[in-house]
């Protein structure tokens, strides 16, 4: 009897899985099953979708309405008094103080504010995750320095300070108050990943399968690209998620206190800056809705993820 | 012992293994250490298998990742075919000393597919890759019995046993010499364990393999050793070929694990009488002085707590039978109804470290 | 535990010490210099560089950041460079408001937010349960200025309760009425956000504790549901969550820089806004070490209640 013929006699018939379907779905694949599967993420994705055609499209609203990027139309779009008119065959959402096309602005506001919103999210998941991997896989002196640098960074008044820094750098370029805006996010995101991410690496070191990969020889680098990063996928992708529409709200708070996003760039935070919304109620409802919509979408969508990535984890909404 | 000839595969010389514990306001400072592994002197012979015995907590694990070169000694020296095992091993080291993990489902990335862990050595080590690979990874599967169409799926979708091939399958891609098996059937089902080391036994056979076997199961040592070594936090206490061992047991405390081993036979185990230890095993942070085993031996004398017996072949045993006792255990000697030369301290655990 | 309280303590002095040391490193490499924005555009060079001679601001980097540690360390925060006060006492002025705005923000949103999280858990799934949760999505989602450019838009202009008013703070001991005609928007503006995030606490934890083993043995010994739920699932669900709570009325006070703004109450964070556009140095620092100082002692607090509680947090 040969060696592979006695070993495969060793299996019990019902230890052997029905060979139904060989080709096994990767644990992401999974979740993204599981994830088409939930009604509320679903239609969260439809919203976003969207909103990101309506920020893509901006151009084409320009020239539906007839009124460019940036254009005024002070006499038109105002009345008597100077004050902006409200929704109208012409300008359609109504028109800013500034006699600027509240419709016009709003679409070319979304794509900052989406831009701002995901760049400041990949910035900080970016340094997060690099962060967090080194403290837990390097250890020792990296790691208790790294730990103690995440811990005073979350202990600073983070909106105070940030509001320095966009002062103190307030550049004269819109462009680089762009750049600004979302580094100053990232600076204060980061924090949280890091210390999430650090704690998964720390754990994942204890397991078996790291020690197995060091007693086949494999080295430090290829341990972290192929046995360490592909568990990480999960929680980052799921905390990543969640960090969008706090990054959209973060940029929106900037702006909207004037340190953020710089005119005449529109961002729907500081849209809601110059807006005398008690004369004016499109002007807070259509940027303070595209707002409330697009954070809303974010995070049922985040916590749709974080159920399918774990079906089993407390998710921030129950549904039936 | 003798160095004479070549068939001495793995010798491990006078090996400490240390793990200190720190502490400190600002700057950590080293306030204890835990005595994992506290001179130990071992050899295994090319083709047998040596099993290690143990409790929990005694360092049989820790000296096995020494062993295979996880973790660097404190003190000592390890050598594999004459040459030392420094603090970072060679490739070639790598490809000839293998790994069989205890835990099946930590040691097996749960992020990635069958077929990329077990070849995981060939991309390693360089030595195939592509379709040559996947021929070789199937061919592997087959050899310890498992599906070779299995290759695409992930770890989740395979029960303990069949992990526990797979990590078979790891540990003989590389055609080792030595594979350090620790615990693998622990965590398995009795009905999986018998199939599991069989498998085991049988590549042995076939491919002529050396092996390293840990366990705290006696009857599984029993069954898979040549040689078995009996360890105590940290150390040796007794090391004899296995049915020697097993027939004439010469140290206090293999006599007590032997006779707290379950038999199948009931009648038989009417017969026999259980040596019952007193106490819980000492911290391994503070150690018992001398013979590590004396606050828990039924047979201590004063001496027993200050000079520490050898390691060496007592009166009447053969030339391979060692045991560290000063009185070692006579045959028909009834254990269970001696006393203590000396006033049993308590051996309840305590952290070494206090405020 | 001496060495815990004395690690923490340290911990604590090393953010002081970074937190005012990087702003006052910001501040020091803006590219606007300070005497400019107090000068004014128009200003001429020999005015701006006798306003810097006047500040000090030609000493050295190194000598005005020895004197400003030397004089912060004693207690001087200095004086505010438009308006010539003592910054302690322009601080002092400014804080009764939002000590008050913050205080009654937190009691709102801990009874709010405990009392949903509890009513949501014990009743999983009931209609109540499900309409706690949507309202907690739009808790979180809704950034909080936007809330509280809502509120008195809802609430006076929609609504139409006038009595509500927005304005400058006055002191409840000078106009209690008044106080509450003016605090009540505010406080229901701050505490939105976090009345969700604290719902959303309460009914984890409560979940998870309502599934413990000795849940299940009290109400195995015939316990009412009533004492079940109140006497051994709250007191330890609520551990977590008086954890979190001390943490965020520390993080607060220097968080109401937006609500301030928008209701024209002249608390700190106002206070802080307008010295960072006008550039007052002084008044920043004095802002941020106060701020980073709340946040220190309601941590440090936090860490040294919770390790009488749970010793295992001292082990490191």
């Amino acid at each position: 009897m040969s060696l592979t013929e006695l070993a495969a006699d060793a299996i019990p018939a019902d230890e052997e899985p029905s060979g139904r379907k060989i080709q096994g779905r990767s644990p992401f694949r999974l979740a993204m099953a599981r994830l088409m599967h939930d009604k509320m993420a679903v239609a969260s994705v439809v919203v976003l979708v969207l909103i990101i055609l309506f920020a893509i499209g901006a151009p084409l609203f320009a020239s539906w309405t007839g009124h460019p990027y940036g254009a005024q139309y002070p006499d038109l779009a105002r009345d008597s008094w100077g004050l902006p008119k409200g929704p109208s065959k012409d300008f359609w959402l109504g028109a800013d103080p500034l006699g600027r096309d509240v419709l016009v602005r709003a679409a070319y506001g979304a794509r900052i504010s989406l831009f701002v919103g995901i760049a400041a999210s990949i910035l900080a998941t970016v340094i997060g995750v690099t962060v967090g991997v080194l403290a837990g896989y390097i250890g020792g002196a990296v790691d208790a320095i790294l730990a103690r640098f995440m811990d005073v960074v979350l202990s600073f008044p983070y909106l105070l300070v940030a509001i320095v820094i966009a002062t103190t750098f307030r550049p004269h370029s819109t462009w680089l108050s762009l750049l600004l805006t979302i580094t100053v996010i990232a600076i204060f995101s980061f924090a949280a990943m890091a210390r999430i991410v650090r704690g998964q690496v720390i754990s994942l070191k204890e397991k078996e399968f790291i020690e197995a990969a060091r007693s086949l020889g494999a080295g430090r680098v290829r341990i972290m690209f192929v046995d360490i990063l592909p568990n990480l996928v999960a929680p980052v992708t799921v905390l990543a998620s969640l960090l969008v529409p706090t990054s959209i709200v973060f940029e929106a708070t900037l702006s909207f206190l004037g340190v953020g996003i710089q005119p005449p760039m529109p961002s729907w935070g500081s849209m809601l800056n110059d807006a005398d919304y008690r004369s004016s109620l499109w002007l807070l409802f259509v940027p303070g809705g595209l707002l409330l919509l697009t954070t809303l979408a974010f995070n049922l969508l985040g916590d749709g993820i974080r159920d399918a990535f774990d079906p089993r984890s407390e998710r921030l909404i129950t549904r039936k | 012992m003798s160095d004479v000839s070549g068939d001495v595969l793995v010798k491990v010389e006078d090996a400490y293994k240390h793990f200190p514990i720190k502490q400190g306001i600002i700057f950590k400072h080293e306030v204890a250490r835990v005595h994992a592994v506290d001179g130990v002197n071992l050899e295994v012979r090319r083709g047998e298998t040596l099993g290690i015995v143990g409790e929990s907590g005694c360092g049989k694990s820790t000296l096995a990742r020494c062993i295979t070169g996880l973790h660097p000694l404190t003190k000592g020296r390890i050598l594999f075919e004459g040459k030392e095992i420094g603090s970072s091993p060679d490739k070639a080291f790598r490809r000839d000393v293998q790994m069989i993990f205890q835990d099946p489902y930590g040691s097996l990335n749960p992020r990635r597919r069958v077929g990329a862990i077990i070849g995981d050595p060939f991309d390693i080590h360089g030595i195939a890759d592509g379709a040559e690979r996947k021929r070789r990874v199937q061919e592997l599967m087959e050899l310890v019995g498992l599906n070779p169409e299995h290759y695409n799926r992930f770890p989740a979708e395979f029960s303990g046993g069949q992990r526990q091939r797979i990590g078979v399958a790891r540990a003989l891609a590389l055609k080792p010499k030595l594979i350090v098996c620790d615990e693998p059937v622990s965590a398995l089902d009795v009905s999986i364990q018998a199939q599991v080391i069989n498998l085991l036994k049988d590549l042995q056979d076939e491919l002529g393999l050396t092996y390293i076997f840990i366990a705290h199961d006696l009857s599984v040592v029993e069954y898979v050793s040549d040689r078995v070594a009996v360890m105590y936090l940290g150390k040796i206490t007794e090391n004899a070929e296995s049915e020697e061992l097993y027939a004439k047991p010469r140290h206090p405390y293999t006599n007590a694990l032997l006779s707290a081993a379950s038999v199948a036979d009931p009648d038989e185990a009417a017969k026999r009488e259980r040596i019952i230890l007193t106490g819980d095993v000492p911290s391994p942070i503070k150690p018992p002085s001398a013979c590590r085993f004396h606050p828990r031996c039924p047979k201590a004398q004063p001496i027993c707590s200050t000079e520490e017996p050898e390691l060496i072949v007592r009166e009447g045993d053969d030339a391979d039978h060692l045991t560290a006792c000063h009185f070692p255990v006579q045959l028909g000697e009834h254990l269970a109804r001696a006393r203590a030369g000396i006033a049993q301290e308590s051996t309840e655990p305590t952290l070494g470290v206090s405020e | 535990m001496f060495r815990f309280i004395i690690r923490r303590l340290l911990f604590g002095i090393l953010v002081l010490w970074l937190v005012t040391t990087s702003v006052f490193c910001l501040l020091h490499i803006s590219p606007t210099p300070v005497e400019k924005m107090i000068a004014g555009p128009r200003a001429s060079a020999a005015t701006v560089a006798l306003i810097r001679h006047n500040l000090g601001l030609d000493r050295p980097f190194l000598v005005q950041y020895w004197s400003f540690l030397k004089d912060t360390f004693t207690g001087d925060l200095g004086y505010s460079y438009v308006t010539q006060a003592k910054v302690s006492s322009i601080i002092a002025d400014r804080l009764p408001a939002t000590l008050w705005l913050v205080g009654g923000a937190a009691v709102l949103w801990f009874v709010g937010g405990v009392t949903t999280g509890v009513l949501s858990a014990t009743r999983a799934r009931s209609l109540l349960d499900r309409s706690s949760t949507g309202f907690v999505l739009l808790g979180l989602s809704i950034p909080p200025f936007l809330m509280a450019l809502l509120l008195p838009f809802l609430f006076i202009h929609e609504i139409g309760i006038t009595w509500f008013q927005t304005g400058q703070y006055v002191s409840p001991f000078d106009d209690p009425n008044l106080f509450l005609q003016r605090m009540i928007l505010p406080w229901l503006g701050l505490a939105f956000m976090l009345v969700a995030t604290y719902t959303r606490l309460t009914r984890g934890s409560m979940m998870d504790v309502l599934g413990e083993d000795y849940i299940r043995t009290a109400r195995a010994k015939g316990l009412s549901e009533r004492r079940v739920i109140y006497r051994h699932g709250l007191r330890a669900a609520l551990t977590p969550i008086v954890t979190q709570f001390g943490v965020d009325i520390g993080a607060l006070i220097g968080s109401t820089i937006v609500t301030e703004k928008v209701f024209g109450l002249q608390g700190i964070g106002q206070l802080v806004y307008n010295s960072i556009v006008k550039g007052d140095t002084p008044v920043i620092l004095g802002v941020t070490l106060l701020t980073a100082l709340f946040v220190v002692v309601a941590n440090l607090i936090v860490d040294i209640g919770y390790s009488f509680l749970d010793p295992r947090v001292r082990v490191d």
